[in-house]
């Protein structure tokens, strides 16, 4: 068998003339946990039903475990356990009883529907609610049950939509673990619009925005790729001038200049200034700061990378629209390198890109 | 066809586990009650045809009742993309709501058999339309219900598959009730698609394949356009 599980082939919804998704190209790994990240509306839930069957393409393939959604419809079905987005459940029934019932439809009966459903209630910790109508039953342990459902076949791909959204903390935890856990053995597909969650559950996540993927890579692959940071920290006293004005003019000037800069921000932190260098593409530009800080002999005594966080560049790909989004897509922010001298004007622009949306 | 046992359990189950198959059940039996034992007297006479002509007024409305939530609830809450999305195919999840249906429905029959029992003790009752009868009924609610089941497949609203259902149910009873003022050719459709004139046959001891045939077209093509809107999602387009 081969290891990838899920496979997307320019999968495509629309209804009339509007597209839900739009050519989402991806592949999913045997024991890969993908996280689907994007705004709202942005075709994420769409493409989870598409692999679910519950609606087909309007063009495009998909399969999963080897099987094609449209042709071979039941064998994906088979190999899914999916959990939708707010966790539907027959809130008349007891847990123990819900859970007989989806035994039952896996084809299981008797002393083997018993054991799958001890396994999925101890897996997910559900043994002091079996006996409690799901109606009763705290959101947290809703969609404990809702992922226990999803198991009780022990499937080798689970796709969950939204499973942490409207938990608290405590809750929340507990499902992320459990889902942790889950992706040791099994190929998970979880959506969420939460940045957190996906650093601290996903091996790789595909940001979606307005129907199409604008980014597919490891969390720390991403934040390090997007636009790197640097932050170098120069002495005044010793550097050549010895006074902050000319210094700091000395030393704008000089990291300025250099190749590859996008933005540049300068504070003091007592006897030292503080320069936040942000590159226009993924390059490190320690190398060449170090060397444009020796030949204008200035004083380096800090230089590091600070790569920005998940919700900074989930904006940059989201919020910016599609131009935006190609853009990032074939890496050519480099041409338009923005570096207004105008100190007011900069700080403006980082204001709203921190404090905006 | 295991899968849709499965579903028809749980939708039973389901019934007596919320308050609608109470609800139904009881106003059922209480107006049944008053109505036929007020006329039974006054006419004196041992026989519990008037039992199946006030059913199929009163199935007129609950019928719907008691189908309604069969898809359009799930698809409100959700649960019918679950249900959907396990390795069962559509013809037998509407297959197996109906049965679902059908079991709560024969169990509302089964309560109004002290019926024809409590006649018999007071004269002697022919049993042989009474069977014919049941069988009638059995049907004609089976109509009813396939047709609210289809109505409840076009949406995800409770009270719009109730409406479209009872109007449905109320066609249907109307074209037996109209046929003096109808010219001969109109009221000989109109008289076949009466699901009265069908359940009256029966009611007389008398078993046609004419009248099964209509019942079971009813009951099939409603059956058939629910599965085809279930389907529907999934066409391509």
């Amino acid at each position: 068998m081969s290891d990838v599980m899920i496979e997307a082939r320019n999968l495509t919804k629309s209804y009339g003339s509007v597209f839900a998704i739009k050519d989402v190209n991806f592949e999913v790994r045997r024991g890969e946990v993908l996280g689907f990240l994007g705004p709202n509306g942005a075709g994420k839930t769409t493409t989870m039903k598409i692999l679910t069957c519950f609606i087909s393409p309007t063009s495009g393939s998909a399969r999963v475990n080897g099987c094609d959604v449209f042709e071979d419809s039941l064998g994906v079905r088979s190999a899914l356990g999916y959990l939708p987005e707010h966790t539907p459940l027959y809130t008349d029934m007891m847990v123990v009883e819900y859970l007989e019932f989806i035994a039952a439809m896996r084809g299981f009966q008797g002393k083997e529907a018993k054991r799958r459903v001890k396994n999925a209630v101890d897996a997910t910790t559900l043994g002091d609610v079996i006996g409690k109508e799901i109606r009763a039953l705290s959101k947290g342990y809703r969609q404990r049950v809702g992922l226990a459902q999803a198991l009780i076949h022990e499937p080798p791909i689970l796709i969950l939509d939204e499973p942490l959204s409207g938990l608290d903390p405590n809750q929340a935890a507990e499902i992320r673990d459990l889902i942790r856990h889950l992706g040791r053995e099994k190929t998970v597909i979880l959506s969420t619009h939460d940045l957190g969650e996906i650093q601290r559950t996903c091996d790789r996540v595909l940001i979606i925005n307005e129907g199409t993927i604008v980014a597919d890579d490891a969390p720390e692959a991403l934040q390090r790729n997007q636009s790197a940071r640097v932050e170098a920290i120069i002495a005044v006293t010793g550097s050549r001038g010895g006074d902050k004005a000319s210094v700091t003019s000395a030393a704008s000037t000089a990291f300025s200049k250099l190749e590859g800069v996008k933005h540049l921000k300068s504070f003091e932190r007592g006897d030292e200034l503080v320069f936040d260098i942000e590159a226009a593409e993924s390059e490190d530009l320690r190398p060449k700061i170090f060397r444009a800080a020796v030949e204008h002999d200035l004083l380096l005594v800090g230089l590091r990378i600070t790569s920005r966080d998940l919700g900074a560049v989930f904006k940059d790909l989201t919020v910016g629209s599609s131009s935006s989004a190609s853009r990032e897509k074939s890496g050519k922010r480099a041409q338009e390198v923005n570096l207004a001298n105008d100190k007011t004007s900069r700080e403006s622009e980082e204001t709203s890109e921190e404090g905006g949306q | 066809m295991r899968n849709t046992l499965t579903i028809a359990k749980r939708e039973l189950l389901g019934y007596f586990n919320g308050p609608v198959a109470y609800i139904v059940i009881c106003i059922v039996l209480l107006l049944l009650g008053y109505f036929f034992w007020q006329s039974f007297f006054l006419m004196g006479r041992a026989s519990v045809r008037d039992l199946f002509q006030l059913l199929t007024m009163f199935l007129i409305l609950a019928a719907p009742a008691l189908s309604m939530g069969l898809l359009a609830e799930e698809r409100r809450t959700g649960t019918l993309e679950l249900l959907i999305t396990m390795p069962v195919k559509d013809w037998e999840v509407v297959l197996g709501k109906y049965l679902g249906v059908m079991g709560l429905y024969s169990t509302l029959l089964l309560l109004t058999l002290p019926y024809p029992i409590s006649v018999s003790t007071l004269g002697t009752l022919d049993w042989g339309p009474v069977l014919g009868g049941y069988l009638g009924i059995f049907l004609h609610g089976g109509a009813l219900l396939a047709l609210g089941l289809m109505a409840s497949s076009f949406t995800n609203n409770q009270l719009i598959a109730l409406f479209v259902a009872a109007f449905l149910g109320f066609v249907f009873w109307i074209c037996g009730q109209i046929l003096p003022f109808l010219p001969s050719w109109a009221a000989r459709t109109a008289q076949w698609l009466s699901l009265d004139f069908h359940l009256r046959n029966m009611a007389r001891g008398v078993i046609d394949t004419r009248d099964l045939f209509y019942f079971f077209t009813i009951i099939g093509i409603s059956l058939a356009i629910a599965f085809r809107s279930l389907e529907s999602r999934r066409w391509r387009g």
